[in-house]
């Protein structure tokens, strides 16, 4: 489905990513774990085109993705989830959902966002509401709900926990399960190591713009330099 | 100064509403601009002159060849052949102008913007001359009797048109999905391109929406005051900048609000300032209100009367 090869990226003069190498297969979950500041994010943007690698190929589902804007991507079946959601705050839950079906025209978008709200109650209550006035988690749940709108073949999601209370990062990443149950492949990137390997089948561990541990979730768990480094044992 | 005659009141407040909706009118330009780029493109007012000027020779073609053509026609067909042509104006100068300075710093786009105005004056003034230009009556002008007051049919029409585009408008942004990707691009340009918006199209859409929008008002400016020259835009450019600053740039409502109010803050402090000051300063300072209200505005509530408005939680 996605394959990274040798991406590098510059900020100025500043390398964020140095030669990364990554790979998630179709129906996987695969998570990218890492500290702040390790190139994660910068990783995302790069396989989202919204910044421009300065080396390496992306590939998703077999094309090249090197000249396509983030919107030509969206076509091809990609959705990124932002860091800090994304969420547009003066648009209401509803058009902002409707704003993930913005390249679709099929007649199924409204049996979607019934979907949607049968997966998160909560966006429904609040139909007609500003996304700004939403808590954290709705506007986590709410800027999912809107990816998914897109039917995307490969999801991406940027720290979905990020800054949200312990039983709001639970009921995300169930959602999250609950989204990969359907089919769709899924690339998580987290701070909170534990919870995405628990989630994952495989992971990468991302440092200093490199790669510098991969494979299954369960060996990556067991692994001294992991538990040391990032589950604080 | 005697109790307030309130037919008098009544013209200025309706004089007012005629100068506030081609305010108005001009204000959402500069207004849905800022909102998607951030940038006041001060060659706007130049898009309202070209307006009316291609008006003005369209309609003298139309009359040339179908003489027998009713004013009221003239006008509307002139007018209809005007819009394309600033349409086509407005993606020129953001495709040509602004583009290519996207990720420039801001003052590069501000200096372009003014660049542009000038260099648009300059050939309007080659194209038309550097003479006045009488615009024909072609919707009466010919006053009667509105309550007290008076008014003439061009301005009934002004007024009608305008409450109609910006009703429009607002059917647009807000119940369509083009709306709906313009309030999104506006708000969050890299998100609404991950949401599949292509964010270069929506640019020029709304470059081309505001466009039209100041077609038109060009030609109302020109047919209310039956007058027209290359050098029209500028101050009416300035003005309707300060209408859509004090309504709260790159808020929709806004632009309609500060227009219309400052459209009659103008007429009744013309119409007033005599009585006030016993006679020391004349109608003839009408210009000054506005940019008395933009420095009180920009001093006192720079966010404009319906900015920030939103609350964001994070």
């Amino acid at each position: 489905m996605l394959e990274v090869r040798g991406l590098h990226v510059h900020y100025g003069g500043i390398a964020a990513v140095k030669g990364v190498d990554l790979e998630v297969a179709s129906g996987e979950l695969v998570c990218l774990i890492g500290a702040n500041g390790a190139g994660k994010t910068t990783t995302l943007g790069a396989i989202a085109a919204l910044v421009s690698p300065s080396a390496g190929e992306i590939t998703l589902g077999g094309e090249r993705t090197a000249g396509l804007a983030s919107f030509q991507l969206v076509r091809r079946g990609l959705a990124l989830v932002p860091e800090g959601r994304g969420v547009f705050g003066r648009l209401n839950v509803r058009e902002n959902l409707e704003m993930g079906a913005y390249h679709r025209s099929d007649r199924e978008i409204g049996h979607d966002l019934e979907k949607v709200f049968a997966l998160m109650p909560r966006l429904q209550e609040r139909c007609y509401q500003t996304g700004g006035t939403l808590s954290g988690g709705e506007q986590q749940m709410l800027a999912i709900g809107r990816a998914l709108m897109s039917r995307p073949k490969l999801l991406l999601l940027d720290e979905p926990s990020m800054g949200l209370a312990p039983l709001m990062v639970q009921k995300v990443f169930e959602t999250i399960q609950a989204v990969a149950r359907d089919g769709v492949t899924i690339l998580l990137v987290e701070q909170n190591a534990r919870l995405a390997l628990e989630l994952a089948g495989r992971g990468y561990v991302m440092e200093g713009g490199c790669i510098t541990l991969a494979g299954q979730s369960a060996a990556l768990l067991a692994d001294s330099r992991v538990r040391e480094a990032y589950l604080g044992e | 100064m005697g109790a307030v005659n309130l037919d008098i009141l009544l013209q200025q407040i309706l004089n007012g509403l005629v100068l506030g909706s081609v305010y108005a009118l001009v204000a959402l330009g500069y207004t849905m601009v800022y909102g998607v780029l951030g940038l006041i493109n001060f060659a706007h007012g130049e898009v309202v002159m070209i307006g009316a000027l291609s008006t003005l020779s369209v309609s003298r073609l139309l009359h040339n060849v179908f003489p027998g053509l009713p004013g009221p026609a003239v006008l509307l067909f002139s007018t209809l052949a005007a819009i394309p042509v600033c349409m086509l104006l407005g993606y020129a100068i953001e495709r040509v102008a602004y583009r290519p300075l996207r990720r420039a710093p801001r003052l590069a786009p501000l200096i372009t913007a003014i660049g542009v105005s000038i260099l648009l004056q300059n050939v309007a003034m080659v194209v038309w001359g550097r003479g006045y230009h009488s615009f024909p009556a072609y919707v009466s002008t010919e006053p009667f009797q509105f309550f007290g007051a008076t008014m003439t049919p061009v301005q009934v029409v002004i007024i009608a048109v305008a409450i109609a585009i910006m009703a429009g408008l607002m059917v647009l942004v807000h119940r369509t999905k083009l709306g709906r990707a313009m309030r999104a691009t506006a708000e969050n340009q890299s998100v609404a391109g991950l949401m599949g918006v292509d964010i270069n199209a929506i640019i020029s859409v709304t470059f081309v929406i505001g466009s039209a929008l100041a077609a038109v008002a060009g030609v109302m400016v020109a047919a209310n005051y039956s007058i027209a020259h290359y050098y029209m835009g500028f101050v009416l450019g300035l003005k309707a900048f300060t209408a859509a600053v004090l309504g709260g740039i790159g808020n929709l409502g806004g632009a309609m609000a500060g227009g219309l109010l400052l459209g009659i803050i103008e007429s009744l402090g013309a119409g007033y300032v005599g009585d006030l000051t016993g006679g020391f300063l004349g109608s003839n300072y009408q210009d000054v209100f506005a940019f008395f209200v933009l420095i009180v505005v920009l001093v006192f509530r720079p966010s404009g009367l319906m900015g920030e408005r939103v609350a964001e939680r994070a």
